[in-house]
């Protein structure tokens, strides 16, 4: 197990490379360091002597790949002595630096983080909860009306795109009715006002397809032999569903469920910015309006790492709850 | 799913009892206090004054920082006055061997300003200040122990303050000179003060040399010639020939005092990874101080306890009528300032939340969007705007400021279409001038909030002519004493004699095709050029438009690759030099590298010889008479469609006092006053939830458990007969 | 008239003569053939897909573009195009082009929706609320328009009826062709849904479609049907234009992905080694990207490209016709990872199962096996993603718009629609009309889409064999 463990972390490392590499790319072939030291300068008249004092400031004087002046120190001096080597080294040891605007990324990761959770788990955990009861009691209705119409309204939840959720719900609840706040964020308990609104336009765009695949879930189980002869020893259908047909769905929703688990803290880009919840996700929005490269470069770097960590959780959770599983 | 129904209702009742309302965005307990709401629409990004350079921070720091100036919060025209100082500096003109000589001399090679600084202001609290027993910084050393129980300024158990000195305002400008600040304003400022690019080059190179072995830097040592403490409370600055409006510079944020001990303080790398530096949270004399600043929600400001005496202005009655200042503007004249006791900064990156949250009364004053227009505002029989009942019966009230900018569209004189001189090309010029309707314009993006310019100048700076006199000939006719658009026909005409019959070029039979660079920006953006393509459509010319974001759209221009663009400027001063500028030659942008601001690259020699001379003088007759010998010049010429100068129009709850509009101070906070009380009341009037929705919800579940059971246990015989 | 070839036309054309192609090959073997039948049975997929194919023809007849030649000038022989390119569709509306309001009208409004300050005869100035250009200018100014409208609504049903009937009798008449059976026996059959497939409500959805078109069509030749927006363009115009976008993003991505998941997957499953190792590194490491910031990264760079050649383009259409030709190619690099790895586990299980093993012992090439056993197996897995990623990627293209990373925002789109609506939402009294119709136009499109795969997934899915 330990030894699984550590080989995937190993293998992360090149991904992580690759992930780098391609942020590198994408990011400087649109904006040159000029262009970042112009957009951080903001003011109306910018003279090219102020352009490379920042420059030099923040090192984006090195160039991005190979370095030619440092040629007669050898090949690898030249290739590491670079922007992409200086910013990429860091990251590993999660050292996110400055940003371009001169504040610490990490600390603002940090700040930022909790906004996002308190948002992302109370609309992960009830949507979860919501989900599968619903679609319990649509599998013990199975063919009747109540699930063909179900069923249908599912697909037109989901056939709505969630910015008319966002627009509707700001609308009805807070403009009209007066219910929550527009927009807003406090952190604490004091805050519960300002997250209902979000997690439950959350936990309703969610739902659509949430029941449709726990339903099919449970559907499958339903089949099973097991299944039946729990039915045949009399059981009502309501103890076979919860004793029988739930834990035994328990093990493909949660290794479909592990996998999200680490990237709730990435936060929810749309949620946020129109709710005004200073987490990750509009901190990401505003670094690319912004073209903080510094800040996007992190918030990738974070993402992917997040995204491995998902992955070699879901693996874990296999071992630990289906002893068929091995892992070698 | 019912349970969760329950225990949020629990919560939302929970919610009503402690507070009446649902839905306030605030702490619920903040509304009863004097506390002021207002908000900001990006993360405030500097509040250091050496680097800030927008309106947003300076609506932050100018409550914080005290330049040795200010504008007169209600005269108007504007006019400067000691903020900081006893009096107004003292001027001397001086030859260059630095002997006094007269004002209209014509040996004069620099001005010297003195400023004489009052002896009762002092720094607001803050833990730089502390000294140990030995007279030393207590802070300044700060150790990893100590550091690690620190994570904002309120962590620190001391706090001290001090006078403030000449030496402040001294040690900020050589801040400035220190490229590694990135001031923005220090090339300019070097054209100017004297010894100051000397010792820029100096400091820079030392600063640099410092930081490389991670040391401190310390300004206080060396001197800049130009500038000098004449003693503790007086200073003297030196500058180039006359320079009039280099005072108004001094009003500016750059010029407020940073005191060294603060400076040092925030060097310490330590601090710097926990976010506290000088550009998050300043150190000032001002009214208030920062108490809280995360960008990413809100920044806090408190009075500063340590706030020297400063009443709220009086108005001779001369003075009120000529200003057009309403008399409850003065009820509080004479009265120590600040009246407010704290001011929140909530981040509101968008407008609709802002507007909606201004109507239930949780933002104390607000613009008005322009979709919420029609709501707002009444047009009345003599065409002035008022506030629709629906308005007036909330109380609110409506204040509305010619801002002194300008939005204009430019073409690029260098470009070999529409750029250059000859008789040819000013007509078309002036066709197209006369083809796109500004006041069409205005009536749809801006529900006619502004006015069409007639020339670079906005109203309300010397120079600006409301008449007929001073309307441009080349776009309006008079007509019966009244200012009207020239037709399109006209303009038609003038496209012909430009050698483009119909849009079409008599010399290669092409259509006329131009090319217009615009940012990609907002929903509204494409309406507009929809609009934009209509308007050259009218004269036959196709409209290409070329969209690309902020950092190419600057490319262009600075390399002048552009043919016509939209662009704002907005005062710096209220000076007509800081508009006419725009077109001054020697700032073409393609000849200075881009870093000119004459984006349009237009060259006048005329032009420029008249600027020379009307840039030095004071405001006077013969100086009118120049500027208009240059507007004359620039609208034959029209290297710009001059677009339009905004209006604002600020919405006031009945509680907020003393709003009154003022473009050019930034240090505005101080004089406003709230009531609280009313505030309360009103807040909780307006926003009592709607409780039927609720209800009805709620029937409606229990009438759906029913049915449900009841299919449930017809179900279960079912499965068990089929069993 | 000159053709432009724009390059998202050309894709989808291509798209068009393959899927012809691959129809024929499915009418050729018996089994598909059965399936496809057995899909079709259901009357909601009838229904479905007969909406989507007219979604699919509109936006075809908004993919042929060209320019027409400008009136010549006497001294000169050259023709010269017009700058801006025309589609079918753009003909079919010509009045609503030429004839554009100045702004915001309600749906079947006579006036304008916001009001202007006019200075009236006697010289004082009001709001008032001007009437509208272009709409019945044949009614006078106090004359209600109900009345004219009902009318004109009931020619237009007339004419849609009539004109649907003509073509569903051809129909039944060719399929009947070779029966002997009379054209009044057969028509009670269809009527009594005892066809094979079930016609009738493929029928009803016909006309439903057809006279819902007449009459939108011929009403809005002379009323604003949805209202026109801020500067009074006419909003069913907009939104049926947006409908060439939604249909693109959503088939061409889909169909761009396949050829890169399906090749990578089956070769990552198949020959394993250090093909599956490559593979896999790319997938992961492109997949843990949040995919919006590699989304943004991308359509930046294609941004900056085009800045930096204007001269590539004469007008502004092909201009953000390849912006929205990479945002399809970024988004379809951004979304094969899932099928990819679907199909790699997928190929990985198929080549141990006994009839390949089998036939690899017997000396079966590889290729032959790929064709034969294996890509016959993965076709369900494949179709049902096309369908469940096109919704998705429908949906995404208003989030994109959203964030400032969706097509260009000059161009007709949903999510541009959506993006200017929210502004709209906020004024007072609301601007309803151009969020509803991107609500609609949208959500048929997204519904009969999803409806329709969950009856793909019903037929192909072998888990539902049971």
């Amino acid at each position: 197990m330990l030894n699984y463990i550590i080989r995937r972390v190993l293998y992360a490392i090149p991904i992580l490379i690759g992930v780098n590499l391609l942020t590198f790319l994408l990011f400087f072939m649109v904006n040159s360091p000029d262009d970042i030291a112009r957009s951080q300068l903001g003011a109306k008249q910018i003279s090219p002597q102020q352009i490379t004092a920042w420059k030099v400031k923040r090192g984006y004087d090195k160039p991005l790949f190979y370095n030619a002046e440092t040629k007669e120190e050898g090949v690898l001096a030249s290739l590491t002595d670079t922007l992409f080597v200086k910013e990429s080294l860091a990251l590993f040891i999660f050292d996110f630096g400055f940003s371009d605007a001169g504040r610490n990324i990490a600390t603002d990761i940090k700040q930022r983080m909790w906004p996002s959770l308190q948002i992302a788990l109370p609309s992960f955990i009830i949507g979860l909860t919501t989900n599968i009861s619903l679609a319990l009691l649509i599998v013990l209705f199975r063919g009747s009306v109540l699930d063909t119409t179900t069923m249908i309204i599912a697909v037109m939840i989901m056939s709505i795109s969630g910015l008319f959720y966002i627009i509707a719900g700001q609308v009805l609840f807070s403009k009209l009715w007066h219910w929550f706040p527009i927009s807003g964020f406090e952190s604490g308990i004091g805050g519960i006002k300002f997250v209902i609104l979000p997690v439950l336009i959350g936990v309703f765009g969610g739902i659509g397809s949430g029941v449709r695949w726990y339903r099919s879930l449970f559907l499958e189980q339903i089949n099973q032999d097991y299944v039946r002869t729990a039915r045949a020893k009399g059981l009502t259908e309501l103890r076979v569903l919860f004793g029988h047909v739930l834990p035994n769905g328990m093990l493909p929703i949660l290794t479909g469920v592990v996998v999200v688990l680490p990237s709730l803290f990435m936060g929810s880009l749309i949620m946020e910015s129109f709710f005004g919840i200073p987490g990750l996700g509009s901190y990401t929005i505003d670094a690319i309006n912004a073209q903080d490269f510094s800040i996007v470069k992190s918030m990738v770097f974070l993402g992917a790492v997040l995204y491995i960590i998902g992955l070699l959780l879901t693996d874990i959770s296999y071992t630990l709850f289906d002893p068929r599983v091995k892992l070698s | 799913m019912k349970q969760l129904l329950l225990s949020l209702l629990l919560l939302l009742l929970a919610n009503t009892l402690s507070a009446g309302v649902w839905n306030s965005p605030h702490n619920t307990d903040q509304p009863s206090e004097n506390i002021l709401f207002t908000s900001f629409s990006s993360p405030v990004k500097h509040l250091d004054p050496v680097i800030s350079y927008n309106s947003a921070e300076w609506g932050i720091i100018g409550q914080i920082y005290e330049p040795p100036l200010q504008y007169n919060y209600l005269k108007r025209p504007y006019v400067l006055e000691p903020a900081t100082l006893t009096a107004m500096p003292e001027v001397h003109y001086l030859d260059k061997n630095g002997q006094t000589v007269d004002v209209t001399s014509k040996n004069i090679a620099f001005s010297e300003y003195i400023f004489h600084l009052r002896d009762d202001i002092r720094f607001q609290p803050h833990p730089s200040f502390v000294k140990d027993t030995e007279g030393r910084q207590r802070y300044a050393k700060l150790t990893g122990d100590e550091l690690d129980d620190i994570t904002s300024l309120d962590d620190f158990a001391l706090n001290d303050s001090r006078l403030l000195q000449a030496n402040d305002y001294i040690y900020a400008i050589k801040r400035m000179a220190v490229r590694q600040n990135h001031s923005p304003i220090l090339d300019s400022m070097m054209a100017y003060i004297i010894g100051l690019k000397d010792y820029s080059k100096d400091i820079t190179n030392k600063v640099k040399a410092l930081k490389k072995d991670k040391k401190i830097v310390d300004l206080r040592s060396s001197e800049i010639s130009g500038i000098k403490q004449l003693d503790p409370l007086t200073f003297s600055i030196r500058i180039k020939g006359v320079y009039p409006q280099f005072l108004y510079w001094m009003s500016m944020n750059f010029f407020a005092p940073i005191p060294w001990e603060a400076d040092l303080f925030y060097q310490q790398a330590g601090l710097k990874e926990k976010n506290l530096t000088l550009d998050s949270f300043p150190v000032g004399t001002g009214p208030y101080y920062l108490a809280e600043n995360n960008p990413n929600k809100q920044m806090r400001l408190v009075a500063n306890p340590n706030f020297h005496t400063e009443l709220y202005p009086s108005l001779s009655p001369e003075e009120q009528k000529a200003s057009g200042v309403p008399d409850e503007m003065l009820v509080d004249s004479g009265k120590p300032m600040p009246f407010i006791k704290e001011v929140i900064y909530s981040l509101e990156k968008e407008s609709i939340p802002l507007w909606n949250k201004f109507l239930q009364g949780y933002y104390d004053s607000s613009g008005i969007a322009s979709e919420a227009f029609d709501q707002t505002i009444n047009i009345s029989t003599t065409g002035a705007m008022g506030l629709s009942p629906e308005m007036e019966k909330r109380g609110i009230t409506l204040r509305s400021a010619i801002v002194p900018s300008i939005y204009y569209m430019a073409f690029n004189m260098v470009d070999p279409v529409v750029g250059g001189y000859s008789e040819s090309n000013q007509k078309l010029r002036q066709a197209i001038s006369i083809a796109i309707h500004y006041e069409e314009y205005i009536s749809i993006f801006r529900n006619d909030r502004g006015i069409a310019a007639q020339g670079p100048i906005p109203p309300g700076i010397f120079g600006y002519d409301d008449s007929l006199a001073g309307h441009n000939n080349y776009v309006y006719d008079s007509v019966e004493g009244k200012s009207e658009r020239k037709p399109i026909a006209y303009a038609k005409q003038l496209l012909t004699e430009a050698g483009y019959p119909n849009g079409t070029s008599s010399k290669t039979g092409k259509p006329l095709t131009i090319h217009y660079d615009a940012t990609s920006a907002g929903p509204d953006q494409r309406a507009q050029l929809d609009w934009m393509r209509k308007q050259f459509k009218k004269l036959g010319i196709l409209l290409v438009i070329r969209n690309s974001d902020y950092n190419r759209f600057q490319d262009k221009i600075r390399n002048g690759s552009t043919q016509m663009f939209m662009w704002g400027w907005n005062a710096d001063y209220p000076d007509p030099e800081n508009f006419l500028f725009l077109l001054y030659g020697g700032n073409a942008a393609v000849d200075t590298g881009g870093s000119g601001i004459n984006s349009s690259n237009y060259k006048n020699p005329e032009f420029d010889r008249l600027f020379d001379q009307m840039n030095t003088m004071e405001n006077s007759p013969e100086r009118l008479a120049i500027i208009q010998q240059m507007l004359e010049i620039a609208r034959k010429d029209s290297p710009w469609i001059w677009g339009f100068h905004p209006k604002s129009l600020g919405l006031y709850h009945h509680w907020f006092g003393n709003a009154w509009p003022n473009q050019m101070a930034n240090n505005t906070m101080k004089y406003k006053r709230i009531d609280d009380k009313k505030r309360r009341d009103l807040q909780s009037q307006w926003n009592q939830p709607v409780l039927l929705p609720i209800i009805v919800f709620f029937i409606l579940i229990i009438g759906i458990i029913y049915p449900l059971l009841r299919a449930y246990r017809k179900r279960q015989a079912f499965v068990i007969q089929t069993q | 008239m000159k053709m432009s070839f724009l390059w998202t036309d050309m894709m989808i054309w291509l798209l068009v003569v393959a899927l012809i192609f691959w129809a024929r090959m499915i009418m050729r073997s018996p089994q598909t053939r059965q399936q496809w039948r057995r899909i079709y049975e259901s009357p909601l997929a009838m229904a479905c897909s007969l909406i989507l194919l007219t979604y699919l023809s509109v936006a075809l007849l908004d993919s042929i573009h060209f320019r027409l030649a400008l009136p010549t000038q006497a001294d000169s022989k050259q023709v010269n195009y017009d700058i801006n390119m025309k589609s079918p569709l753009d003909l079919l509306f010509a009045h609503n082009i030429d004839h554009s309001e100045r702004t915001y009208s309600a749906p079947f409004a006579r006036n304008e929706f916001v009001s202007s300050i006019i200075v009236n005869e006697q010289g004082i100035t009001e709001k008032a609320y001007l009437p509208l250009k272009h709409v019945a200018t044949y009614l006078g100014i106090n004359e209600g328009s109900g009345l004219d409208i009902f009318i004109k609504s009931i020619i237009a049903i007339i004419m849609g009826l009539m004109i649907g009937l003509i073509f569903v009798t051809l129909h039944m008449l060719w399929l009947k062709r070779g029966t002997q059976d009379s054209f009044g026996h057969y028509l009670q059959t269809v009527k009594q849904g005892k066809t094979q497939l079930p016609w009738r409500w493929a029928y009803a959805t016909f006309l439903f479609i057809l006279v819902m078109s007449v009459w939108l069509y011929y009403l809005n030749l002379s009323y604003h049907v949805l209202g026109t927006d801020k500067v009074g363009g006419d909003v069913l115009y907009n939104t049926l234009k947006s409908i060439r976008t939604g249909v693109l993003i959503g088939v061409l991505t889909t169909v761009a992905t396949l050829p890169i998941s399906i090749i990578l997957g089956i070769s990552a499953g198949y020959i394993g080694g250090w093909v599956d190792d490559v593979i896999q590194y790319i997938y992961t490491t492109l997949s843990s990207i949040p995919s919006v910031l590699l989304i943004a990264a991308s359509i930046l760079v294609v941004q900056v490209t085009i800045d930096n050649n204007p001269q590539w383009f004469e007008t502004a259409t092909e201009r953000s016709d390849l912006r929205l030709f990479f945002l399809i190619i970024i988004l379809s690099i951004t979304s094969w990872t899932g099928l990819c790895r679907l199909l790699r586990a997928e190929t990985f299980k198929l080549s141990q199962v006994e009839f390949v093993t089998a036939a690899r012992a017997f000396g079966v090439g590889k290729f032959t096996i790929l064709r034969r056993h294996i890509l016959p197996n993965l076709m369900h897995i494949i179709l049902i993603s096309v369908v469940l990623d096109f919704s998705f990627l429908v949906l995404s293209e208003a989030v994109l718009s959203y964030v400032g990373v969706g097509v260009d925002p000059s161009m007709h789109s949903w999510g541009n629609m959506i993006n200017q609506a929210r502004l709209e939402m906020a004024r007072e009294p609301m601007v309803w009309w151009s969020l509803l119709s991107a609500f609609l136009f949208m959500f048929v499109l997204v519904l009969a889409a999803n409806l329709f795969s969950d009856r793909i997934q019903v037929v192909l899915d072998p888990r539902n064999e049971a």
